[in-house]
């Protein structure tokens, strides 16, 4: 059975659940993902990487892999003909290792052939001696004078030091915990792709997926010493993203490899690369310390948090930045001391990952909440009540939260929420920890609840100047007027291609949008991260389309005689105050497009301060809560999550639908993390780089979800709108965390848990 | 080697077919039909889910040999022309589709679902979809396309 195709073509408003334009070529299997690209005369290129955490590299020898038949290329550090570095903040990462390998899957030759079994055949044999070296595999040793040196500048990253209030603060009630969090992985399905085309120009054109495309293009020039202008970036389709594609991939060595044979060449990562191929999230060690009055308000926090980075900077001074600035949650401290680290290590590199830095830093915080309820005897929901910040108050750098900042409300929307029922006396066996394992009947089985609040940055911070550029174009073409819409912004399947039709529907009021692939060919949209292309893009189309509409509005007022004042658009229509048509559009634009280009940028931040932390470091807050309800074995340490919902602030949903998909999805990541998702690395070593030992939550494991979304307009923001993408991610899995504690009275200092933290066997 | 099989209703043939290569790979890069996807390539993600005679199979777990002489059907066969086969329009309208790179195997295995079991309850779309991962939409819209696409063929 079928029906007639949905046309590509959508509609839909702000504030509307307009369809995605994509929908229909992803259902059918016609959407172009990096990995489908395909060129007629291609090869394949892979990647030879380091078996070793850390090696020296005395010699390699190519000879015999260049003897194998198909083999058109194969390249060494020697080949890369710019600057052998790259790096988002700190360019301290060589494209292809040269002289040290400093994490086991770096990097070190590439090759070109035919087929990928023959380039992977080859690799085999390139012959690489190393010779081993001592492998700072430990973070909480990173900082010894006798640890290892990673890179010769020293084996610490950042350290944010924060103090605000008293400087010795005593308090009657005192709780504390050390807390463990381990390295998690972004799992996005559509493997690290792209496609290399050498130009006539002797440049190269990339087809890749990505979040960022400019900060990619000016990565990529400096490796291959070309200027801009010869190093053209275009977004191909991107399976999910999560932060793993900030960092460069296989982009340099796809233009290496292009450049060298002069053949257009696809890489394409398998799983098992894919492990090794991006960073991950910081695995995070924490102390904290809450002190309080007898009634549960808090006093002052001190916390000490270690993030290991692994062997390069990637982005973790900013994470350190987010687990420094944010890193106690959104409550009242009259008094704190924190300080965040982030070191090098031999493990592999970590960097962003949807969270950045909030996330580890919510575990603990949220577990000694739970503490401090506890100690004071108040429940968990009242002692973040107690405590949470409002609108107007200052946070622990000193900045004054200005807008919504509704705690105690999202708190009380889960809380409301009905349980759900206890089990019954037969369960059904797909409703029990272990399910079809047949492990229990219900025997041993505690139910538990557990709740958490967040707060998260919206926008890049600390003074970053974080903009968007949008180009729009208003034509009427065979009698309709179409809008087009040109970013460099990465749709990753956040839905922004939707959000940016839906923002030129509104402003311009047309149906037609068309928006065009993202490239490099128009100004940078900045990174598909931190929740800020809604906000940050969204404004820049926002303001393009403004820019637009004024333009045709100033044509069509010199036409009709008329002011400007009193016109509005609508459709293919000029029309006035009281929206009588005043001329067609055809007839005031004739064949003449009308496209305007904006740069826009959100208020700017601040650096904060070096000593005390303090400063104005954000540029927006999103706020997230969540309830969990689980049924754990005792026996065995199996958890079901039977519930996991939440509520959430979103200032102004452009698409409610794909507003609550994004907060189903940051939720199942949460989730996954506190009882599941976890690279194992020991000594340097990766153990689990595949989808059947990195285990993810599957349709089986995660719980219905209810969402309850708030709408307080942020009145700095457009539209109103606050990001959406991370802050579910934060919160839920410290609620799965406080549910399984309060199902098996365990203290749980660490997640993942595992069966047998519960067990203690 | 030589591969000649039957894909989306017309028979497909394939030459110097190293005999190492799934066929996924040959849907993928040899037959121009890349719906079926690649994430993981060890038959945990089912992103890769094609019928193959009328079974569902995870398509990097099949040698390309193995699909000799026999008739594969995937996400591009599933609706004629144009058109889009209520399960894919469902996916579409229920807001499953976000990233989109799990939604060709989730489909294939729905419309299984739903050959088999036209009202599927929640457990059993749950145990029916426990194959395949998604991690952008935490599968509470793919459940919604799911009971959806099963409401639809109810009443037509």
């Amino acid at each position: 059975m079928t029906t007639a195709q949905t046309a590509a073509r959508t509609t839909g408003r702000i504030g509307e659940n307009a369809q995605r334009p994509d929908g229909t070529l992803k259902v059918t299997g016609e959407f172009a993902y990096a990995s489908d690209l395909w060129h007629d005369d291609m090869v394949w290129g892979v990647t030879l990487r380091s078996p070793h955490p850390h090696a020296r590299i005395r010699r390699i020898d190519v000879t015999e892999a260049l003897t194998v038949p198909g083999v058109s290329a194969v390249l060494t550090a020697d080949d890369v003909p710019g600057e052998n570095a790259f790096g988002l903040e700190h360019a301290d990462q060589p494209v292809l290792a040269a002289e040290f390998v400093r994490y086991e899957g770096e990097p070190v030759a590439l090759v070109a052939a035919d087929h990928p079994e023959t380039a992977r055949r080859a690799a085999a044999r390139i012959r690489v001696d190393y010779e081993v070296l001592p492998a700072l595999t430990d973070a909480r040793r990173a900082l010894d004078d006798d640890a290892p040196l990673v890179h010769p500048g020293g084996n610490l990253v950042r350290h944010l030091r924060l103090r605000r209030g008293a400087e010795r603060p005593t308090a009657p009630v005192v709780v504390s915990l050390d807390f463990e969090v381990g390295m998690q992985d972004q799992a996005f399905l559509g493997p690290e792709s792209g496609l290399a085309v050498p130009a006539e120009d002797g440049g190269v054109d990339l087809y890749v997926a990505t979040q960022w495309l400019h900060v990619d293009q000016r990565q990529i020039c400096l490796a291959l010493g070309m200027p801009p202008e010869k190093v053209r970036l275009t977004l191909a389709g991107v399976g999910g993203a999560f932060g793993g594609r900030e960092d460069l991939s296989v982009h340099v060595h796809a233009c290496l490899l292009a450049l060298r044979t002069g053949r257009p060449v696809k890489m394409s990562y398998g799983r098992e690369e894919s492990f090794h191929g991006h960073v991950h999230r910081h695995p995070a060690t924490m102390t904290y310390e809450f002190g309080a009055e007898c009634d549960g308000t808090l006093v002052y926090a001190r916390a000490h948090v270690l993030l290991d980075g692994g062997a390069y900077a990637s982005s973790t001074a900013a994470v350190v930045g987010n687990a420094g600035t944010l890193g106690l949650g959104p409550y009242r401290f009259p008094s704190v001391a924190v300080d965040a680290y982030g070191v090098f290590t031999h493990n592999p590199p970590c960097g962003a990952m949807r969270g950045f830095g909030c996330v580890q830093a919510a575990f603990a915080h949220e577990a000694l909440m739970d503490e401090l309820a506890a100690a004071v005897g108040v429940d968990p929901v009242e002692i973040r009540r107690r405590n949470g910040v409002q609108e107007g108050d200052r946070n622990i750098t000193g900045q004054v939260i200005d807008s919504a900042a509704p705690v105690a409300e999202l708190l009380q929307r889960v809380a409301d929420l009905p349980l759900p029922p206890a089990l019954p006396e037969q369960p059904d066996l797909r409703d029990l920890p272990g399910a079809v394992g047949n492990t229990t009947h219900g025997e041993g089985v505690r139910r538990g609840v557990g709740y958490s609040v967040t707060y998260k940055n919206v926008g890049f911070s600390e003074g970053f100047d974080d903009y968007s550029t949008a180009r729009v174009r208003l034509q009427v073409t065979g009698g309709e007027a179409v809008a087009t819409v040109h970013t460099a912004a990465a749709e990753v399947g956040q839905g922004l291609v939707t959000v940016q039709q839906q923002i030129a529907r509104t402003e311009l009021g047309v149906e037609q949008v068309v928006v065009v692939p993202a490239d490099t060919a128009v100004g940078s949209a900045g990174s598909t991260s931190a929740s800020r292309q809604t906000y940050v893009t969204g404004g820049a189309v926002k303001a393009a389309c403004e820019a637009v509409r004024t333009a045709v509005l100033q044509r069509a007022a010199i036409a009709l005689g008329r002011p400007v004042a009193g016109l509005a658009l609508d459709g293919d229509k000029v029309v006035g105050a009281g929206g009588e048509v005043l001329a067609g559009l055809a007839d005031v634009l004739g064949d003449d497009a009308v496209e305007e280009t904006v740069e826009w940028r959100h208020r700017p931040t601040h650096a904060v301060d070096p000593e005390t932390g303090q400063g104005d470091a954000h540029v927006q807050f999103a706020f997230s809560a969540h309830r969990a309800v689980v049924d754990v074995d005792t026996e065995l340490g199996l958890v079901k999550v039977v519930a996991l919902d939440t509520a959430q602030d979103v200032g102004k949903a452009i698409n409610p639908d794909a507003v609550v998909g994004q907060i189903h999805g940051g939720s199942a990541q949460g989730m996954g993390l506190a009882l599941m998702e976890e690279v194992v690395v020991t000594d340097g070593h990766v153990r689990n780089p595949s989808f059947t030992d990195y285990l993810l939550p599957t349709v089986l494991d995660v719980p219905p979800m209810r969402v309850e979304v708030l709408e307080y307009a942020d009145p700095h923001a457009p539209y109103g709108v606050r990001g959406v993408g991370e802050p579910p991610t934060i919160s839920s899995g410290p609620a799965v965390a406080a549910a399984v504690r309060a199902a098996c009275g365990k203290p749980l200092r660490r997640v993942p848990i595992r069966p047998e933290h519960i067990t203690c066997t | 080697m030589r591969v000649t099989t039957t894909v989306n209703g017309t028979e497909r043939t394939a030459d110097d077919v190293w005999p190492g290569e799934s066929l996924l790979h040959l849907l993928r890069e040899r037959l121009g039909l890349p719906g079926a996807k690649n994430a993981c390539e060890q038959g945990e993600c089912g992103s890769c889910t094609v019928y193959l005679d009328g079974e569902p199979v995870c398509a990097c777990l099949v040698a390309a040999g193995q699909a000799v002489g026999r008739e594969v059907t995937t996400v591009e066969g599933l609706a004629p022309g144009q058109s889009l086969h209520p399960v894919q329009e469902a996916f579409v309208e229920a807001g499953a589709v976000q990233c989109g790179f799990c939604t060709p195997g989730l489909v294939v295995a729905a419309h299984d679902l739903l050959a088999r079991v036209p009202e599927p309850s929640d457990p059993e779309i749950r145990e029916a979809l426990a194959g395949n991962l998604c991690r952008c939409t935490g599968y509470e819209k793919i459940l919604d396309a799911v009971r959806l696409a099963a409401r639809r063929r109810a009443t037509r």
